[in-house]
């Protein structure tokens, strides 16, 4: 194959978010010390205009849709929607970081350079076309984010998380690895159509085979949104991670992780549904089921989001149950939508915490209402729509899922998924009673007032979350068509 | 944007103005609440002004498009059931601003946001057309009611907003997926037009698809009312509640859940509710007299009203389950005679916990020596809630006995009884408040009526006998639209598809 077909200025285009990322993250490291130290706000400055301008990217490389490197690539309408998912949550994590990092006196570049990579490895993921590609993206996404979990090494806690994270993430890549190693065996490819098309040909490999795959790496994806039984690793480690990497944890990768599940378990193993589709019911029914009934029990506040990210992993899960079109651009929808509640509520919980992390309780949201009555009003959109009250993007999302499900004639999941809802809102509505009902807690008393960046955190995924709750058509409309996979 | 749509969203622009008044200006608040829901109720007289009273089907109607795929609409009108809904809830919005006038001292600002917000949820609960948009504003009106008893409530309001909170939206969760497979079954949400399809038989049922889509929507609906055995939540509530929010609740939106059953589940789902309807009237009945009698025994003003309140929407239920045209006219109109009369109590006992800071009937005693006034106000409400004639609810009690009693007499043995012990506990009460030695304490906290709260009582005592003597004012319309419920609620019996000729001849005749 001659060269100048591999590498042609097309593929470059579609590539450029990933090298604006790469090439800035790298330049980052390297202006450290060149900078003087103490001076984050700079580098918090550069990474968020890198990540517009690879916000820009994702658009520009969207006018070249199409696969690129010979395959190894595909930009659709689905890898953009990913694209510029992922760089959104990546802009929405560093507004409240700037704030959160001066408090702990841990302002360096590698944590911006790190949240570039990874995002740079979703960008990957999400437009990956064949396995072993997907598999790279998620090694880079990974890696970076177990060193963002355990970023404060000061603390006991982020230790553990980063400890935890790590092992267990390594042991669900390499089940997710033995599955592609497997798919390879059996069908010779690891580009995602050829595999379908072997799965789908005449002489197709044993079924067992291909099942066995497709269960080691649903175990490594599950693994990965912290879907049951995958998810005991979650509280821990997102308790223990600074709070904007926890919001970032479980905005970004999350979603990525989904998009290459729904990318993989639509396209090539669409035709062994009827095997999966099983597998995914129960893990969608575990997962709602125990994260909510977990979160109920739960005093602390990113413990109690990381259970709530376990449910509303499992109602993703019954929009893949659903394997269909219309299952596939609900599951967008709703990860966009949950982005921005999940990403907002962790920027209040990290402005409240305070230095050292210190109020993390949901006792110590008493009385927020009172002293900084808009910090609690954006609270409130992010529980209601996390609760799913409509004119809220968390509640358009869960009609979409839901309705995908009955129309594939999934009624059992639907009732006992928003029955699940029901139990959800009482956790949440702990939150406001504590916020509103209660007197001032010593947090709420000693809370700064918000700084321009972290009011950009807030507000903007506020209004994310009613643009989505009012107008869902946009964004809808888009993730409908790119719904339609390569296959 | 015609009248009705003006009257549901200057509450809504209003609410959000609420929100920029500067947290200082408590006065500023309240005053921009009354100005804004004086203004909503005079517009909201238009309606039935210009009702033409003459149609059938829904009026004032704005249908706009609004989320493309899957085509939801803005439609909203309004017939003659919701029309008179939407003018309550604007009726008693001012006077609930009034009561608060005072009583609320701390968060100012943001009570009477909620109220405004709440009455936003209110009004479009009531004319939404289109089912998703009906969820919508039934989920919107739970919100603002749930900081209104949590914030500004008694001593266990959290424990009662939360269970208000979670009652509810578990009811509700089951008819949003109710919604869906109407929806997926459909093709549409807009609701007059799969009453249409059912009509035209182009939308059938099978009989057990149908009971589970009628329970769906019925539980969520009988929580809201709430019907025996599931009204556990509203004593709490309305205990609790501050007594706007005691208002609003027993007064419009208990409503909410006898118009969902009215209007939703006997036109969409006719056999099953046929069905179910023996089966709901015992519910009904065990309500009715559970109710009273439970009310009999209470030491808590509060507690004694929002349980004769379980009493009285079980006379609604009963109403709209006898499938008669009395019967349903009956009830619809002792719904509105309940929040009417049912406010005015809780508006008073809210006067009477103002001045002394106390709920229990024990600490009461002779208040009519010390504040006479007050007295007969409370005894003219007193009187219309156990149904006097020339008084509301005599009208509205009667009709729904007399339909009930053309399907079926046993039942309103029964019900009567309700009406009986009616009489017992709310006159026990006014003598053991009003009557008997004037306490020390009470002598010297109760002073009379002053200028505020009689402007606050007068139009409701005014409604009452206005709604006692003349019902002919008000019945008309909603005869119109119940009959078409009716009519409706026949048209798959047993099942369009197996509907024999005769019976339709028979109607014709």
């Amino acid at each position: 194959m001659p060269v100048n077909s591999f590498f042609n200025s097309g593929d470059m285009i579609r590539f450029l978010p990933e090298i604006i990322l790469t090439v800035m993250g790298t330049a980052l490291m390297v202006l450290d010390p060149l900078l003087h130290r103490r001076s984050s706000s700079v580098f918090g400055t550069l990474s968020l205009l890198t990540l517009v301008a690879a916000l820009f990217g994702s658009v520009l490389a969207y006018g070249q849709a199409g696969p690129a490197f010979g395959g190894l690539m595909i930009v659709d309408g689905f890898a953009t929607f990913f694209r510029v998912l992922v760089i959104v949550v990546g802009i929405l994590t560093i507004l409240p970081s700037y704030g959160f990092l001066s408090r702990q006196d841990a302002e360096t570049s590698e944590y911006h350079a790190l949240l570039l990579f990874s995002i740079a490895g979703q960008c990957v993921m999400v437009s990956a076309n064949e396995l072993i590609m997907i598999f790279i993206g998620l090694e880079i996404s990974s890696i970076a984010s177990y060193i963002l979990a355990g970023y404060l090494r000061d603390d006991k806690r982020a230790n553990e998380a980063a400890l935890k994270y790590f092992l267990l993430g390594s042991f669900a890549t390499g089940f997710f690895l033995y599955g592609v190693a497997l798919i390879y065996g059996a069908t010779g490819s690891v580009n995602l159509a050829m595999v379908r098309a072997a799965v789908t040909s005449v002489n197709a490999p044993s079924p067992v085979f291909i099942g066995v795959a497709a269960a080691l790496m649903f175990v490594g994806l599950a693994f990965k949104v912290s879907a049951s039984p995958f998810q005991i690793w979650a509280p821990d480690v997102y308790q223990g991670a600074p709070t904007p990497v926890t919001g970032f944890l479980s905005a970004g990768p999350k979603a990525a992780a989904f998009a290459i599940f729904l990318r993989i378990f639509m396209t090539a193993l669409e035709p062994l549904g009827n095997s999966w589709v099983p597998l995914v019911w129960i893990s969608a029914l575990l997962s709602m089921t125990i994260g909510n009934f977990a979160a109920l029990l739960q005093s602390n506040v990113k413990r109690l989001l990381a259970y709530s990210s376990i449910a509303h992993a499992g109602y993703v899960m019954v929009a893949l149950t659903a394997r269909s079109e219309i299952g596939t651009a609900a599951a967008m929808f709703y990860l966009a939508a949950y982005a921005f509640m999940n990403i907002g509520a962790f920027a209040v919980v990290s402005h409240l915490s305070g230095k050292g992390e210190r109020y993390q309780r949901v006792d110590d949201f008493a009385g927020l209402a009172q002293k900084q009555p808009v910090t609690a009003a954006m609270l409130t959109i992010f529980l209601l729509s996390l609760i799913g009250v409509p004119l809220t993007g968390g509640f358009f999302g869960k009609f979409y899922i839901f309705k995908a499900a009955l129309e594939s004639h999934l009624v059992w999941l639907t009732v006992l998924g928003l029955l699940n809802s029901a139990v959800a809102a009482y956790y949440y509505l702990r939150i406001l009673v504590m916020m509103y009902m209660q007197e001032p807690s010593e947090a709420a008393t000693n809370a700064e007032p918000l700084s321009p960046g972290l009011s950009a955190a807030l507000i903007l995924p506020a209004l994310g979350t009613l643009f989505l709750g009012i107008f869902p058509s946009w964004v809808l409309d888009f993730a409908g068509k790119s719904s339609n996979l390569v296959k | 944007m015609n009248l009705l749509g003006v009257v549901l969203f200057l509450p809504l622009i209003g609410f959000l103005i609420a929100l920029m008044i500067p947290r200082s200006s408590e006065h500023g608040s309240r005053i921009w609440a009354l100005v804004i829901s004086l203004v909503i109720f005079v517009i909201s007289i238009g309606l039935p002004l210009s009702f033409d009273r003459g149609a059938t089907g829904e009026q004032f109607t704005i249908d706009v498009p609004w989320i493309a795929s899957p085509t939801i609409h803005f439609y909203i009108a309004a017939d003659g059931v919701s029309m008179w809904l939407v003018l309550l809830s604007t009726f008693l919005t001012p006077i609930c601003v009034l009561i608060s006038w005072n009583y609320i001292k701390h968060r100012v600002k943001e009570f009477f946001a909620f109220l405004l917000l709440l009455e936003f949820g209110l009004v479009g609960v009531f004319i939404a057309q289109d089912l998703f948009l009906f969820y919508v504003f039934w989920e919107v009106s739970l919100i603002p009611m749930y900081f209104l008893v949590g914030i500004w409530g008694h001593d266990r309001r959290i424990y009662a907003a939360v269970k208000f909170f979670l009652y509810t939206f578990a009811g509700s969760v089951l008819m949003l997926a109710a919604i869906i497979y109407l929806y997926n079954r459909a093709g549409t949400f807009s609701y007059p037009a799969i009453l249409q399809m059912l009509a035209n038989g182009r939308l059938t049922f099978a009989p057990t698809e149908q009971m589970f889509l009628f329970l769906a929507f019925f539980v969520s609906f009988a929580i809201k009312v709430p019907l025996f055995p599931l009204h556990t939540w509203l004593p709490d509530a309305h205990v609790e509640a501050p007594s706007a929010g005691s208002v609003m609740l027993a007064s419009v939106m208990l409503k909410m859940g006898t118009f969902g059953i009215l209007h939703y589940c006997l036109p969409l789902f006719p056999s099953a509710s046929r069905t179910c309807a023996p089966w709901i009237v015992v519910l009904a009945i065990i309500g009715i007299v559970y109710g009273a009698l439970v009310s009999l025994v209470q030491p808590n003003m509060k507690k004694l009203v929002a349980y004769s309140s379980v009493s009285h929407l079980g006379f609604v239920v009963l109403g709209i389950f006898s499938f008669t045209q009395l019967g349903l006219d009956g009830a619809v109109y002792q719904m509105l005679n309940h929040g009417i009369s049912t406010g005015a109590l809780f508006v008073l006992v809210g006067l009477l916990y103002e001045r002394k800071h106390s709920l229990a009937i024990a600490d009461y005693g002779g208040v009519a020596t010390v504040a006479p006034w007050l007295s007969t106000v409370f005894l003219i409400t007193t009187l219309a809630s156990i149904g006097l004639p020339t008084l509301n609810n005599f009208i509205g009690e009667f009709m729904v006995l007399q339909g009930t009693a053309i399907a079926n007499f046993t039942w309103t043995i029964f019900a009567s009884l309700g009406v009986i012990l009616s009489a017992c506990y709310m006159l026990w009460l006014y003598q053991r408040v009003f009557y008997g030695e004037v306490k020390e304490d009470v002598r010297r906290h109760i002073p009379d009526l002053n200028f505020r709260e009689w402007a606050l009582i007068v139009p409701l005592i005014a409604m009452m006998v206005w709604m006692g003597v003349y019902p002919q004012s008000f019945l008309p319309p909603v005869s119109k639209a119940t009959a078409r419920v009716l009519d409706q609620a026949q048209v798959n019996v047993p099942f369009r598809v197996e509907l024999p000729r005769k019976v339709e001849v028979a109607r014709a005749r």
